[in-house]
């Protein structure tokens, strides 16, 4: 039976679930140890911005996850790429996983960005070029994860989103191209504070290390997911079977 | 070699759709003329893209029930092609009745008459290009009993770009501008959903037959 | 012309039936047969390439058909569960359908070849207007007209009269005779002899070896 194909195909989650025990762990704790780091600096130690006070210090919330919501939608297409053109499971799988971080990730960047705008324009939403890019990146995201949930067939599941998150990836530019010709159309003269000034580095360092920590918590997170959903699919299999019988 | 794919369809539903969502708007709004003057071209624009969204999951749904979609991916003819004639008999059977049908609700709405002739032409581009980007939705979305609202949910964030230009192609023109550079956008667009989009939708369309 | 080498087809990471082995030439008739669930749609479906989750090998001409596809699916005439016939048109037009979709010349006598499955003089009536068997019948009649050598047909006794059954069969046998070849899933025994079965047995993980036909 072990000459079989198909058994070689199932072989590689397990090769990526045993590889990555330990690389998860690693991640996991360094993520965890930049992001304490980069919170306690950015909101404790990193000065006063002058014409804002307190409130600019969300940017180190808000501009790590906006940035690693737009890389996610890339390594969530360019995953779904992989699985098309060389049917790997495993790379569906990441493309699955990535979509809900991705999603929570935007969501974080449009919430703080509401939060933000609160005490700096005085309303909570703006139709500015990079909210309006952002919300229909999550729009999106939702877009993909609402495919993916439709199809009962797992197979079939994978393979549409992954042509949809290409395609997406293509309109992306264009998409965000396009909002930002129409927000130069329609432009009010209140939202000078979106240009910022040439950052303080004292305020650019820790802003920084919160885009790697934020990088380095998606890739956990994706990980993390990734291996679970491995479990999840190949319940089937003997190896599963001996880790959750090794785990009681 | 290209038969008449449908004789009979749902051609005036959308029409009606677009007509009556029109009709809606002074309702909610207000009547008043300068109000609706400045709303007209975009509520057209939004409409006529709502009225394409809810053309297009009928587009493959019939085909893929009776079995003609197999048998479409089992001709000799490269299926792009065959998928192509597909979505230009959608537009011709959506997009353009759509714009036929604009100067009458431009009447409706009190577009001014700078505006005609650009919500026409940025209307047949667009939705030729709404056909077609719409057209990978609907190949997604057949192989789901209840594919509509999915197929709503992916396509809209990809009509953006189409919206922004179209609607402002009209209110630039209104506004006494030149229009051209928009139209030119638009038609870039379209020349590019015209090379690709038959090539995913296809791909699509070999997936959802696939299960 | 058509070879399988220990083909079966998966579903959900399982493998549907026991792997089949077996060699189909032109003249053949092939009945496959075996349990509901079995696969037997599934895998007439992978044969004319629209089910691609599979282990092993199919060569057509000794190339793998999606290697062929071109000269593959101008050969192949598939009828599946659904014929594609629409109800909204006339069977003249979903014959030209047929013919103009698989690139037929366009050389088709619709009146003869309706006459042929017995629907004479339904040539212009709507297809939602008809029976079941008589929809079916539409179907039927691509046979008629197409010259492909490789018939695929999934059930096609379905809702077929007495008198449309022997028709079909003496069609099958005619096409066999004249060296194409028919491959057929049905759950009633073929009322002619020179045909063989390929029985596909339901997988379990018990079971570990090929079924040579």
């Amino acid at each position: 039976m072990a000459s079989w194909q198909w058994f070689h195909r199932l072989g590689s989650p397990k090769w990526f679930y045993e590889k990555t025990t330990r690389w998860t762990q690693v991640i996991g704790w360094l993520a965890l140890a930049m992001l304490s780091v980069g919170i306690v600096w950015g909101l404790g130690f990193a000065p006063e911005e002058l014409k804002q006070g307190n409130s600019y210090r969300i940017i180190y919330i808000h501009v790590p996850a906006a940035a690693v919501a737009m890389a996610g939608y890339y390594v969530m297409a360019l995953s779904g790429a992989i699985g098309l053109i060389w049917r790997m499971k495993l790379s569906y799988m990441v493309m699955k996983c990535a979509a809900p971080i991705g999603a929570a990730l935007t969501f974080a960047a449009l919430f703080t960005g509401a939060v933000w705008g609160k005490p700096t324009w005085g309303d909570y939403w703006v139709w500015d070029a990079r909210i309006t890019s952002m919300l229909i990146l999550f729009f999106l995201y939702l877009g993909v994860m609402a495919l993916q949930e439709a199809y009962q067939n797992q197979e079939a599941a994978d393979k549409t989103c992954a042509i949809l998150s290409l395609v997406g990836m293509v309109n992306i530019p264009i998409i965000y191209k396009s909002v930002d010709w129409w927000f130069t159309l329609h432009q009010p003269a209140t939202l000078k504070l979106t240009e910022k000034s040439s950052i303080a580095p004292e305020m650019a360092y820790p802003l920084i290390l919160m885009i790697f920590a934020v990088y380095m918590f998606f890739a956990w997170l994706l990980l993390t997911k990734v291996r679970v959903e491995i479990l999840h699919r190949e319940v089937k299999t003997q190896w599963v079977k001996d880790i959750v019988m090794g785990a009681k | 070699m290209i038969v008449a794919f449908r004789h009979k369809g749902e051609l005036a539903n959308p029409l009606i759709f677009f007509l009556m969502v029109v009709v809606f708007i002074p309702l909610g709004i207000s009547p008043e003329k300068a109000v609706l003057t400045v709303l007209a071209p975009g509520m057209i624009w939004v409409i006529a893209l709502l009225a394409t969204l809810l053309s297009l999951d009928g587009l493959f749904r019939s085909d893929f029930d009776d079995g003609s979609l197999e048998q479409m991916l089992l001709s000799p003819q490269p299926l792009p092609w065959l998928v192509l004639t597909k979505i230009v008999a959608h537009w011709l059977m959506t997009g353009i009745p759509l714009m036929l049908l604009t100067p009458l609700l431009g009447t409706m709405l009190y577009l001014p008459a700078e505006g005609y002739l650009p919500l026409m032409i940025s209307l047949l581009i667009g939705t030729g290009s709404m056909s077609l980007i719409g057209s990978i939705g609907a190949a997604l979305t057949v192989g789901l009993r209840k594919g509509g609202l999915i197929l709503s949910l992916v396509v809209m964030p990809l009509y953006v770009p189409v919206l922004i230009f179209g609607a402002s192609a009209v209110n630039e023109a209104v506004q006494g501008f030149a229009y051209t550079g928009q139209i030119a956008i638009l038609g870039a667009m379209f020349v590019s959903a015209l090379v690709l989009a038959p090539f995913a939708v296809a791909g699509a369309l070999r997936i959802s037959v696939n299960t | 012309m058509l070879q399988l080498n220990g083909f079966t087809c998966i579903r959900d990471g399982e493998p549907l039936f026991v792997p089949v082995d077996t060699v189909i030439n032109a003249g053949d008739v092939v009945q496959i047969a075996g349990p509901n669930g079995a696969g037997k749609t599934t895998l007439l479906r992978s044969l004319c390439g629209l089910f691609d989750s599979c282990e092993g090998e199919i060569l057509w001409q000794g190339k793998p058909i999606m290697r062929a596809k071109h000269e593959f699916l101008a050969q192949l005439l598939y009828l599946g569960h659904h014929p594609g016939v629409k109800k909204s048109l006339t069977a003249r037009e979903n014959l030209e359908w047929f013919a103009g979709v698989n690139g037929e010349a366009c050389a088709l006598d619709v009146e003869s070849v309706l006459a042929k499955v017995g629907l004479d003089g339904y040539a212009d009536i709507h297809c939602h207007q008809m029976s079941a068997g008589q929809h079916r019948r539409v179907g039927l009649a691509r046979l008629h007209f197409d010259a492909s050598p490789l018939w695929i047909l999934d059930e096609p006794f379905t809702a077929i009269d007495k008198q449309g059954v022997e028709r079909l069969e003496a069609k099958i046998q005619e096409h066999a005779a004249m060296g194409g070849t028919v491959i057929l899933t049905t759950h009633q025994a073929l009322s002619f002899s020179h045909y063989r079965t390929i029985d596909l047995i339901k997988y379990t993980e018990a079971f570990d070896g090929v079924t040579h036909v």
